[in-house]
């Protein structure tokens, strides 16, 4: 009893987790007339039509949005990892007048609601003429203050001031003691916080929504949504956007599978060995 | 200075645009004449008209009321499901616990967009493998919506409970149990207590999320006509601001939301700080 309740309970929760995932992997399957004649859970002999259709749809505007997503999630991240790991590599490691206040100012951001941004934003980039275009969905996402909240947790604990001393010690200037001590120290915790801006990134809707005009540019998120906004009352559009919603989040979920020791250990922001 | 590009980007892409809203909210297009000929369009002073206008607006209150119902639905099920996950998994009587967990925290790689999408066919009468049950209509809906949020944010907050968990010393439980303490005491007893401040930290970042819901509504709606282009407070900002062109009271309502996210943030941190434990992280 003790056992098999509590496994059962658990057993339940994963169930209703995978319950959608599960049914668009089989719906995927399902051509335009057996997505409603087969039961949810019966494949069908339609993937690769499912393809096929998808790959043709106006040109191959999916793979396009796949591209972009990709950018926008790798390139921002990446960037954001870097200027995350700095920042928190000085406020860790550096003692000066207004250090807390700085942090406690870039942390804040995160009770900044995303729409008192995102608005302005977009009349600013027009306002200089970026609107619409990659720029205004990257460079607002470069700077996380849940990034630099870990990266500071991180570099205090990875990096011992005793190193530090001792390259100062060597003649070494700030620069290179950055590069050749706290970065590579620091590498664990940046794999960490690269991950989440880039599933934060990958995920985000209402940015690239409001920034982006013009469908070559869109994320998948949006590119999705106006698949559905446009095939809602088509069902013959439903095998299109069941595809494309699968295909969009095999890439996330093999990244979860093959990185789990970072998801793991690291999630509430303490510091892990190795 | 290693903080400068943080620092660029904070006043550039942070404390810019919002002082920008603030401006925002203190204008308001004049017209004069019919409106036609150039310059007959101003941006002139409004002082604090709009900000009135957005608090005395009867369809964002409407709006705030529809998402405190369906916030806490979320926060009480998410959370709740969460903590019961994850002391569970912490919990030494369990089989498959890495299936599960990882089972359970697979929703989180699924962006907000696709998960309303999937359940929206799910939903779907035509498509729903569960018969009998009209999801999209008018009272059945916010649960529905519940039902995708709690789906998509229980395994995040799950995982930062079990993090928190797995790093209580064992001890600590060597010891009720040497007392005779069951495992169901262990966990009422000693670890719930002891989780309080990392469950006061996904409570917050759940209501911040939950005010300003936007995704999942946004996304069911071409599935359900229940569901007004104004349903949450964000959706009325997007609205007036790009669909009606009126950035003045967008601005206006953005900085409603703002506030009531902060108010409602750090009231509920002053509330548990008030009762049981001195340290908030």
């Amino acid at each position: 009893m003790t056992r098999l309740v509590p496994t059962g309970v658990l057993l339940l929760g994963a169930l209703y987790c995978l319950l959608p995932v599960s049914w668009v992997l089989v719906a995927a399957s399902k051509s335009p007339g057996e997505l409603f004649t087969l039961g949810a859970f019966t494949p069908g002999s339609g993937l690769l039509g499912n393809l096929a259709e998808l790959s043709a749809y106006r040109d191959g505007v999916f793979w396009k949005w796949t591209a972009n997503t990709a950018l926008y999630a790798g390139g921002g991240a990446l960037l954001s990892t870097a200027v995350s790991a700095v920042a928190g590599f000085a406020l860790a490691k550096y003692r000066f007048r207004g250090r807390n206040l700085i942090f406690n100012v870039l942390i804040g951001g995160v009770l900044v609601p995303s729409v008192v941004l995102a608005v302005p934003q977009y009349l600013l980039f027009a306002k200089v003429g970026l609107a619409d275009t990659y720029w205004a969905v990257l460079l607002p996402q470069i700077l996380h203050p849940y990034g630099i909240y870990l990266a500071r947790i991180y570099a205090g604990a990875a990096v011992p001031d005793s190193l530090l001393e001792a390259g100062r010690i060597d003649g070494g200037g700030e620069w290179r003691l950055l590069r050749k001590v706290g970065l590579p120290l620091m590498v664990p915790g940046m794999v960490t916080i690269f991950l989440f801006q880039f599933v934060a990134i990958w995920n985000n809707f209402l940015l690239p929504f409001i920034m982006l005009g013009d469908d070559g540019k869109f994320p998948l998120t949006v590119g999705l949504y106006t698949l559905l906004a446009a095939g809602a009352n088509q069902p013959s559009l439903y095998n299109l956007i069941i595809t494309g919603a699968l295909l969009s989040i095999i890439p996330l979920i093999a990244l979860f599978l093959t990185m789990q020791r970072y998801w793991r250990t690291d999630l509430s922001g303490g510091a892990v060995k190795g | 200075m290693f903080l400068a590009p943080a620092i660029v980007l904070f006043l550039l892409f942070f404390a810019l645009p919002i002082g920008y809203t603030g401006y925002l909210s203190l204008r308001r297009t004049k017209v004069s004449g019919l409106g036609l000929g150039k310059g007959s369009r101003q941006e002139v002073w409004a002082g604090a008209d709009n900000l009135t206008a957005a608090v005395a607006d009867g369809e964002l209150w409407a709006g705030w009321s529809r998402v405190v119902g369906y916030g806490a639905l979320v926060l009480v099920v998410m959370l709740g499901l969460a903590l019961l996950f994850a002391l569970l998994l912490d919990s030494a009587h369990v089989r498959l616990a890495r299936f599960a967990r990882i089972a359970i925290f697979l929703p989180y790689a699924v962006p907000g967009v696709v998960a309303s999408l999937l359940w929206g066919f799910l939903y779907l009468p035509s498509l729903t493998p569960i018969g009998g049950i009209d999801f999209l209509g008018a009272t059945a809906v916010t649960f529905s919506m519940a039902n995708v949020a709690v789906w998509g944010g229980t395994g995040f907050n799950m995982l930062v409970l079990y993090t928190n968990l797995r790093a209580i010393p064992r001890s600590y439980y060597e010891a009720a149990r040497i007392d005779g303490a069951s495992e169901l005491a262990i966990a009422l007893r000693v670890k719930i207590p002891l989780l309080v401040p990392a469950i006061v930290l996904t409570t917050v970042f759940s209501l911040i999320a939950t005010v300003q819901v936007f995704t999942e509504p946004t996304t069911l709606r071409p599935f359900s006509n229940t569901i007004s282009s104004t349903w949450s407070p964000l959706m009325k900002v997007y609205r007036d601001a790009f669909v009606t062109g009126d950035l003045y009271s967008a601005a206006a309502t953005s900085l409603v939301i703002a506030a009531v996210s902060l108010v409602v943030s750090f009231g509920f941190l002053r509330v548990v700080r008030g009762r049981a434990f001195g340290e908030v992280r």
